[in-house]
């Protein structure tokens, strides 16, 4: 177990009534003004008809609760209004405020569905202090008219328990100082404080488990032995109890504001010819070169877009096999994407877009183009192929822990890194190409000891010169069904020199299959 | 078993890439340097292997003569790093349903990691994908295999091929399987077939190290001639008129290693 950092302090912030906030900043109204005085519920359709997600003050006090049947909130109250709820908004708008929240620290994460959490380690003096900086951060949201519930912690399991389960009394009750311990602290809190999830909270109810001070008094391994799930940190109160007071780290995924380049024309008439559409997008990409300089990037995958006027947009998507910022490459490989392009009545609007982008050093201009004079460069080359052949058709081989010759080897990305492996042995000797699929060889004439004499193979017959073997190869019972057969490999040279790798499948009476058959797999060099 | 050398006279009044000659003494004094593993350094080779689809001998003996391209160029006393740049293999779909697709552990050492490997699905497909990689800086060099004489594969492209690769200093061996001898302005116009292996010296019985029979039959700048062929760590050679005695056996001057 590492020791924690020096004195970390998390913020977390809790939108209590994200949903009803916003649905109520999306109609203009102030708390209890017009349609937020009356009754008002949020409704998510399921399976057994309209649920409630959130109420607004007028409906929770007439009764309907979050979790309820629409149905029965309407027995309560005849007059409750009804709007749809909208998670994917709420989420969106949950990133947004993530990085409007980190005006009070450098970095902020998610905490879904309503919540965030900031760290605000080493930076509570610029406000004056966590009163201060805690009194900032309501006013802020109090601006914004959004309910929250905040507190500062050394960690973000006790910051997030004291924002949602704390007394919301005064701010010195919600800022956990670091000499404070945090069991006798928050050992008032309910279990819920956790953030478990609903079953291991059931089960913790019926155990009798009911605040946090309670988990304190069971002995641990009683608690190991009932609660063994280690991978998911929600049905684990253990791992939550440490989380919570620092034993163990918690990671959080900090939200980072990327924006992609992006350059775009708007075209005074539409155009419905290639050349003149070529030239644009050479504009687009010298726009976009530009741009990438300027910020040491080079693109990996690009998008362009074309608006027809009819309201058809077209997309074209790129992919580079290094990351790349020269203008003419991209505009020749898209010069072949947009073949075959329909233009309606002509495109009026053109964007291009980086969607994906990779550091790339400036490089002197004139020693790039006096190498260009010999030749393009590897990445490049790569681009083109892959742009007319497709991805499928531009790989190289790399080895893969298998005895079955097929499974040797596997393909990949030609520029993709390789994978360390097991060197293979030298003794072994394999054929330098090998058929796509084994194919089977009819034996004319066969020694007493098993291997063919005489075999015809593609209508032509070979007569056997030489050979060394057997190789016995088992099959991979870990990956194959238990009717794989052995197969016995033999390279053998024919009486003009031509050398092959065949194999029989399977022994006579091994009870897989009838007699065994012959098959050639690869050719030696 | 063994062919008689094709008179060469009778070839070069055929073939257009080695029609326009200067003058008749330089014809023969170019003519009389006869092959050699290691020889022609100074041009970049554009090669032409002629082979049958039922053996892998084309793309073997187009191997040896890039490994034996790359030995003889390492000789650069300044170049303390070793080559690793990538090389290119491209097969059309009927080479490859043919020939089969290349094997890494059956590769020649030093080459397995730096394969890229192009499956083309027609002639016209892989042709581009040749003159790609032969335009690249950073490849070794570049083999092709291409099944039969299709309409794509005329003597205009292999012109371009053949200047792509002078220019850009890529070296090209394109190996045609079951292939007539048609018009192509390649420096170097093999056939090849496999010949029987060396017996190795403590299993006769088993095959050894694979040797060629290699037909030269057009060149620019050497007479034809027909050898066997072996690779053992420097391509060695034994001139056929030997016979297949294995104490006829004679080693390239130059080791190349």
């Amino acid at each position: 177990m590492t020791e924690p950092r020096a004195d970390p302090r998390i913020l977390a912030i809790w939108c209590a009534r994200l949903a009803v906030d916003r649905w109520r900043l999306g109609a203009g109204l102030a708390p209890g003004e017009g349609a937020d005085a009356a009754p008002l519920a949020l409704v998510t359709e399921t399976a057994h008809g309209p649920r409630i997600v959130a109420a607004n003050d007028a409906g929770l006090e007439a009764g309907a609760q979050p979790g309820m049947m629409l149905a029965d909130a309407r027995t309560l109250c005849p007059d409750l209004a009804v709007a749809p709820s909208d998670p994917a908004g709420d989420l969106a708008f949950l990133e947004k405020l993530a990085l409007w929240s980190q005006r009070w620290g450098p970095w902020s994460a998610l905490d879904p569905p309503d919540g965030l959490l900031v760290d605000v380690t080493g930076v509570a003096h610029l406000f004056g202090g966590e009163e201060a900086l805690l009194a900032d951060a309501h006013a802020a949201f109090a601006r914004r008219r959004l309910a929250v519930r905040m507190a500062i912690a050394p960690t973000a399991g006790a910051a997030w328990a004291l924002a949602h389960h704390g007394r919301a009394g005064t701010q010195a009750q919600t800022i956990l100082r670091a000499g404070d311990d945090p069991a006798t602290r928050l050992a008032g809190l309910p279990i819920a404080a956790l953030r478990l999830d609903a079953d291991t909270l059931t089960v913790l109810r019926r155990l009798g488990l009911k605040r946090l001070g309670d988990l304190h008094g069971v002995q641990r391994e009683a608690l190991v032995r009932r609660f063994r799930n280690r991978r998911s940190a929600a049905a684990n109160p253990l791992i939550r109890m440490d989380q919570l007071l620092g034993r163990v780290p918690e990671p959080l995924l900090p939200v980072l504001a990327t924006e992609a380049p992006l350059a775009q024309r708007r075209l005074v008439e539409p155009i419905r010819h290639r050349d003149l559409l070529d030239r644009v997008v050479a504009d687009l990409a010298a726009d976009m070169a530009r741009q990438l300089e300027g910020r040491g990037l080079g693109a990996r995958r690009l998008e362009l877009d074309l608006w027809r006027v009819d309201g058809e947009v077209i997309v074209r998507r790129l992919e580079l096999a290094a990351p790349s910022r020269d203008a003419s490459h991209v505009a020749g490989l898209f010069d072949r994407r947009l073949e075959g392009i329909d233009a309606g009545f002509g495109f009026e609007m053109v964007r291009l877009r980086a969607s994906w982008t990779e550091p790339l050093a400036l490089v002197q201009a004139d020693i790039e183009r006096s190498a260009e004079n010999g030749g393009t460069s590897l990445a490049a080359c790569v681009d083109r192929l892959v742009v007319r052949l497709g991805a499928d058709a531009v790989r190289r081989p790399v080895a893969r822990a298998s005895h079955m010759p097929e499974r040797a080897q596997r393909w990949q990305g030609p520029l993709e890194p390789e994978k360390t492996s097991q060197a293979t042995f030298e003794f072994h000797v394999r054929p330098a190409k090998l058929l796509d699929r084994a194919e089977p060889i009819a034996v004319i004439y066969e020694t007493p000891d098993g291997l063919p004499r005489r075999f015809r193979w593609r209508g032509g017959v070979h007569e056997v010169a030489r050979a060394e073997g057997p190789e016995r190869i088992a099959p991979e019972w870990w990956r194959e069904r238990g009717s794989a057969r052995l197969r016995d490999y033999y390279r053998i040279e024919d009486e003009e020199g031509r050398r092959y790798w065949i194999y029989r499948s399977g022994l006579a009476g091994d009870g897989r299959g009838g007699t065994p058959g012959w098959f050639l797999q690869g050719l030696f060099a | 078993m063994i062919q008689a050398p094709p008179d060469p006279m009778a070839d070069s009044a055929l073939d257009p890439a080695t029609f326009p000659i200067p003058a008749a003494g330089a014809l023969v004094a170019k003519r009389r340097a006869e092959w050699r593993p290691g020889a022609a350094l100074a041009d970049v080779p554009h090669g032409e292997i002629f082979a049958a689809g039922s053996e892998a001998a084309g793309a073997a003996l187009a191997l040896a003569f890039a490994l034996d391209h790359m030995r003889a160029r390492r000789s650069d006393p300044v170049a303390d790093v070793p080559d690793e740049r990538m090389w290119l293999w491209v097969q059309d779909r009927e080479a490859l349903r043919r020939t089969g697709r290349p094997y890494r552990p059956g590769l020649p050492q030093g080459l397995r990691h730096r394969l890229i490997h192009v499956a083309a699905k027609s002639p016209e497909d892989a042709l581009f994908a040749l003159e790609e990689g032969l335009r690249c800086r950073d490849l070794a060099f570049v083999i092709g295999e291409i099944a039969g004489n299709p309409r794509a594969l005329d003597f205009t492209v292999s012109r371009r091929l053949t200047l792509a690769a002078e220019r850009h200093g890529v070296p090209l061996w394109l190996v045609r399987i079951d292939a007539a001898r048609d018009l192509s302005s390649a420096r170097m116009r093999w056939q090849a077939a496999s010949a029987p292996s060396i017996r190795p010296r403590w299993n006769p019985q088993a095959p050894g190290t694979p040797a060629w029979r290699a037909e030269l039959f057009r060149a620019r700048r050497h007479p034809p001639g027909e050898w066997v062929l072996r690779d053992e760590g420097a391509l060695a050679v034994r001139p056929n008129a030997d016979g297949a005695d294995e104490s006829g056996v004679i080693r390239a001057e130059r080791a190349l290693a």
